[in-house]
């Protein structure tokens, strides 16, 4: 896959409507926290260190590769454009904080996109991997392979009783961040969902909306992840998270069978209308397409609408993202109004088979 | 000045628009900006960080707020004092660990619950440790063999933990500093 794809393509293997759960789960997603032992760690490091880092990770790519059994493109942040940086935010493939400062930065990302490494990010190493639906298990093997062929060659920081040591004390001990998106329109439209924020805090898990300022969350994606990192395997982890996972998913489904069963007139309505809007709307904004694909994809998975399969909600949700359309166009100083109006175009081309995007349609 | 929106509000914020249409300007109290939120760059209000969060829990006591709390500790490796720590929240480097370790295990007790990793271990870096957890492993077996009265099992695993002890001695010679992080 061409590295111009990673910014023009709004698909993602990973995320969506496939995989165990796929009606609730859009993706689930390890990450791992690794350090080069003695090289101090990114925020304390100089440029001179911090080129080191970048050159020690290099060295090992092609074992990486080699173990992972495809190739990685390699990005330099500093080397982008700031929209291009943006859009792999927005695609979840790096971080916001890598992209925070780009000097010295990069990121090695698969050609299947279900695996990226961030270099000098908090950590001199950020492994990620991913996978769609319920599945928090594969991206550990995978995640555990590249670490596996990175310690291989190189001396990572790693305490006998603390475990990997890491440059924030709260990823300290196995550096593991694992995480599953879940789409709960149910739960938020039926008001479970701070029920279930609670209840998950008590477990040792954090809940947070995906998109949305403060506690407005938008678009009813929600991110669950652990918080402790030392003292459990990453097993353990990942087991806790997986169970507290499925309970979500339990509740969720049964709330959609309440909201189909108790107001099954008003839900197919507001179904219908969204994708209307969707359809032949001549501006959208930002929050605003999050909602109606929201209620769209509901209305797939309750078997309403059939018009817009689930793999069209992931692809409208990350084709509408704003540096998507302002690298789109090619362009990085377009109007609210305008990146509105582009918006809409975009959703229309999508909805209507969805098509290859034109670069200058109106 | 008053809101040129609402026009019942003090004014404390300009604004400014350009667009294909041509430039606006309007002054706007707190409430009316606010419906201007997508044209504004995000506030602060959400980067309050868990570091920030690890920085307050490390001034406290105030009482304790003497400068030799810690003994006046600096890493040798990265030339972090722990006052630095406390302005960041963030660690230096990984020798910092080692540096500080006595500071560090009350704080990691609270925020994890717990102070001794019991996951991954890098196989080559990780010193004996995964000759360690192998030892631990077979005394388990072991004394379950024993319980079973499978003496030759029971002397086998006897034989290959005494193996495994012989190696940590000679390593605890030889490749242990390299282990160490």
């Amino acid at each position: 896959m061409a590295v111009r794809d990673l910014y023009r393509d709004y698909r993602l293997p990973w995320f969506g409507s496939e995989g165990e759960a796929g009606d609730v789960v859009l993706a689930s997603r390890v990450r791992l926290a690794r350090n080069f032992a003695r090289l101090p760690f990114p925020n304390r490091a100089d440029q001179k260190q911090l080129a080191e880092a970048q050159n020690r990770a290099a060295s090992v790519f092609s074992r990486i590769e080699e173990t992972a059994g495809q190739a990685f493109d390699a990005v330099q942040i500093d080397a982008l454009a700031q929209m291009e940086r943006e859009v792999l935010v927005e695609k979840q493939l790096v971080s916001k904080r890598l992209i925070q400062e780009p000097a010295y930065r990069s990121a090695y990302i698969s050609s299947d996109r279900k695996c990226s490494v961030l270099v000098n990010e908090d950590d001199h190493l950020r492994i990620h991997a991913m996978a769609s639906g319920l599945d928090l298990r594969a991206p550990l093997d995978a995640a555990f392979r590249v670490d596996d062929a990175v310690e291989k060659t190189l001396d990572v920081a790693f305490d006998e009783k603390m475990g990997y040591l890491t440059s924030c004390p709260t990823n300290l001990g196995t550096g593991l961040r694992a995480t599953v998106l879940l789409h709960l329109p149910g739960l938020v439209y039926t008001r479970n969902m701070n029920n279930i924020i609670n209840i998950s805090q008590q477990l040792g898990l954090s809940v947070r909306g995906l998109y949305g300022e403060g506690s407005e969350t938008v678009g009813n994606i929600f991110a669950v992840s652990n918080q402790l990192t030392l003292g459990f395997t990453e097993q353990a982890i990942v087991e806790n998270l997986m169970n507290a996972a499925t309970q979500i998913i339990d509740n969720e489904r049964r709330a959609r069978k309440a909201l189909a069963m108790t107001s099954k007139e008003r839900l197919e309505d507001a179904v219908w209308r969204s994708y209307g809007v969707l359809k032949y709307a001549r501006s959208l904004g930002e929050s605003e397409v999050l909602e109606l694909i929201s209620k769209v994809r509901l209305g797939f998975d309750l078997g309403l609408l059939h018009e817009a399969t689930a793999e069209r909600y992931s692809e409208l949700l990350f084709a509408s993202r704003p540096s998507y359309l302002k690298n789109l166009a090619g362009n990085d100083n377009l109007s609210q109004t305008e990146i509105d109006r582009k918006r809409a175009a975009v959703v229309r081309q999508i909805l209507s088979g969805g098509a290859q995007i034109q670069e200058n349609s109106p | 000045m008053l809101c040129d929106d609402c026009h019942r509000n003090e004014a404390c914020i300009h604004f400014t628009q350009i667009s294909p249409e041509g430039k606006l300007d309007k002054n706007l109290c707190e409430e009316c900006a606010a419906r201007y939120r997508n044209f504004m760059p995000p506030t602060d209000a959400r980067n309050f960080t868990v570091n920030d969060f690890l920085k307050g829990l490390f001034r406290q006591p105030p009482e304790q707020k003497e400068e030799k709390a810690d003994g006046g500790l600096v890493c040798p490796n990265c030339g972090m004092t722990f006052q630095d720590f406390a302005h960041t929240g963030k660690i230096g480097c990984s020798v910092c660990y080692d540096t500080f370790r006595g500071q560090l295990a009350p704080l990691l007790k609270r925020i994890h619950g717990s102070s001794t990793h019991s996951g991954k271990i890098p196989r080559r870096s990780g010193g004996m440790l995964v000759v360690r957890h192998e030892i631990a492993l077979l005394k388990e077996q072991l004394a379950e063999a024993v319980q079973s009265e499978a003496y030759e099992k029971a002397a086998e695993y006897r034989d290959r933990i005494r193996a495994l002890e012989k190696r940590i001695a000679a390593g605890e010679k030889g490749g242990e500093a390299r282990g160490r992080a």
